[in-house]
């Protein structure tokens, strides 16, 4: 394993990414190291203290050391940005490590480009994804991408409850927990244990214990209820089971992951407007110089990454090295601006680039 | 050269310690009384070091101690990758205890994780918080509901007396170390049927980060002979 670059070389390939993006015509913006712990935990939940480091302010309370900039420049682009608009940032950021691994450092330097408000969203994504690698033209690196929107079309399009729905979106980045509930809704995993005898007690709260706690004897209830209902709810149809791992397991050529997909939307027909998003993606990008006929498409991709991104994603890897974590990362995250937006939404798309990793790369290049 | 080894400073985990390493023939004791935390071992091998046992892990994990008697519980919690940094030398069959996840009782809808995780999402809609869970085991308790997929939670801190908060209405679960579940039962909660985050005891552990010399290291084969850990 080679050891990595000095800080000075990272900040400098920071420096040089901002400024290749400011060439492009981003506004170069700042975020403050210490962010409100508050709003990050209320997006993410625990997951973000494993990741973020969390420190106490005197006067504000809970402050987190910032993870990333995309929430600190989602919030100033809402407060105060004009759309459409391109951003630019460079700068380092902080992570919790729990192993030792040189390449995953606690500190390191980020630089990344964020599009708000850009109208067609093919033309937002292909630019982002263009502007990035663009940025590291000449590394060594292998791209991959996805689109969390076609998941959650798929899970739209289930012949199945509100309710169940909305549970299989909540999970649709955690892997495990999708999949359980798939099997479930599908009939393919058993009821809980003591799931019947509850449902079927004539008084449920028999020999139970006090009612403590804030969680109220009505919201147990209506649980219960809420369970009944799910229990007379007919199976999700196995071939709509089998659609969405087939819409998994796509790892391909992003045009045969095109071709792939046009002949599931035989089947499944809602799936059309995610896969015309595709082809426009493709030829937006293509239109911009990428090789779309190289480009990967992974139906799973991004489904283990911090829940904000919700439609295209991408990542690029350096190429024969398992062992790194990509050097840049990014993807359209709509809902994020909703979330911090209070009722206003904007279409995003961003990336953000590990500088020192890149800046290992071109040293090893040399 | 001698082992520096990490004793837990008081009660019964302390006299349960001193005893399991006197039935092994290497005799501890307590220098002048009850108040000070100094010790002596009857083994030239071993110098006794009095410790608050959450102290031990990070003593452990620094590489100040060659050796600390603490529960697999503590270690866990507070030493980050603890297999790179310390290995088990032996499990000393007592202060044996269960982490857990606990609920109300009366939540007869909830007895497992995945429910757990249902009963989650509809309070965060219901209340506009998260639903908060107590404990002292953060790093235990976040990493178990992570790999099990449970999400809109949050912990919240509690050093004691966990199994009350849900009452005063500070939590509205526990993550906590039981050995009997009594305790537990008394204030209303119940233990989720797939809860048990760890099973704990008092442990011999070394550490693997200290300085070990061949003098040092021929000390330590000596006390593996003497406990039956070859």
């Amino acid at each position: 394993m080679s050891p990595s670059v000095s800080r000075a070389l990272a900040r400098a390939e920071a420096q040089r990414l901002l400024a290749h993006f400011r060439a492009l015509g981003a506004e170069e913006v700042e975020a403050d190291i210490l962010q409100p712990a508050d709003l990050l935990l209320d997006l993410y939940g625990e997951d973000i203290r494993a990741r973020a480091f969390v420190t106490e302010d005197p006067l504000r309370g809970e402050m987190m050391l910032r993870p990333d900039f995309t929430v600190p420049v989602v919030r100033m682009h809402m407060e105060a940005g004009r759309d459409p608009a391109r951003y630019a940032y460079a700068g380092e950021v902080f992570r919790r490590q729990e192993e030792e691994d040189e390449h995953r450092p606690a500190e390191f330097h980020q630089a990344g480009f964020e599009l708000f408000g850009a109208r067609d969203p093919a033309q937002a994504e292909a630019e982002v994804f263009a502007t990035v690698a663009g940025a590291l033209r000449g590394l060594p690196l292998r791209a991959a991408t996805g689109d969390i929107g076609l998941l959650l079309a798929a899970v739209e399009g289930l012949e199945t409850t509100a309710l169940r729905k909305a549970a299989l979106r909540r999970h649709l980045w955690r892997p495990r927990r999708f999949r359980a509930l798939l099997d479930r809704y599908a009939g393919r995993a058993p009821m809980p244990e003591g799931r019947a005898a509850l449902l079927a007690a004539a008084d449920p709260f028999a020999g139970a214990g006090p009612e403590i706690g804030l969680r109220t004897r009505a919201e147990v209830e209506a649980r219960i209820e809420a369970l009944r209902a799910d229990a007379a709810t007919p199976p999700i149809p196995q071939a709509q089971v089998a659609l969405i791992d087939a819409l998994l397991a796509i790892a391909e050529p992003a045009p045969r992951a095109l071709a792939d997909l046009r002949l599931l939307t035989h089947e499944a027909p809602w799936l059309r407007p995610a896969a015309d998003r595709l082809a426009r993606r493709l030829d937006a990008l293509d239109a911009r110089g990428v090789e779309v006929d190289a480009l990967a498409f992974e139906g799973s991709f991004g489904r283990t990454t911090l829940e904000y991104y919700d439609g295209f994603v991408f990542g690029l890897f350096a190429e024969g090295r398992p062992d790194l974590p990509p050097v840049a990362s990014g993807g359209r995250y709509d809902a994020l601006t909703r979330v911090l937006g209070r009722g206003r939404e904007v279409p995003a798309v961003g990336g953000a680039v590990r500088a020192g990793l890149a800046a290992l790369l071109r040293e090893e290049g040399r | 050269m001698t082992l520096r080894l990490g004793l837990p400073s008081k009660g019964r985990l302390m006299e349960e310690t001193f005893a399991w390493f006197a039935a092994r023939g290497v005799p501890l004791e307590r220098d002048g009384g009850e108040r000070t935390y100094a010790a002596r071992s009857g083994w030239d091998g071993i110098e006794p070091v009095l410790l608050s046992a959450g102290e031990i892990p990070a003593a452990l994990g620094a590489g100040r101690l060659h050796l600390g008697v603490t529960g697999t519980d503590l270690l866990r919690e507070k030493l980050a990758s603890w297999e790179s940094r310390a290995e088990v030398l032996a499990p000393m069959g007592f202060g044996r205890a269960d982490v857990v996840i606990a609920v109300p009782d009366f939540w007869v809808d909830v007895r497992s994780l995945d429910d757990l995780d249902a009963a989650c999402a509809a309070f965060r809609r219901d209340h506009g918080h998260r639903l908060r869970i107590a404990t002292k085991y953060h790093r235990l308790t976040r990493d178990f509901l992570r790999r099990h997929g449970v999400a809109d939670y949050v912990l919240v801190d509690s050093q004691g007396a966990t199994e009350g908060t849900v009452k005063a209405e500070a939590a509205e679960a526990v993550a906590d170390i039981t050995s009997t579940g009594e305790t537990l039962r008394a204030n209303g909660l119940r233990i989720l049927s797939d809860g048990l985050i760890l099973q704990s005891e008092a442990t011999l552990f070394r550490s693997l980060v200290a300085p070990w010399d061949a003098e040092r290291l021929a000390a330590l084969e000596v006390l593996r002979h003497r406990i039956g850990a070859v």
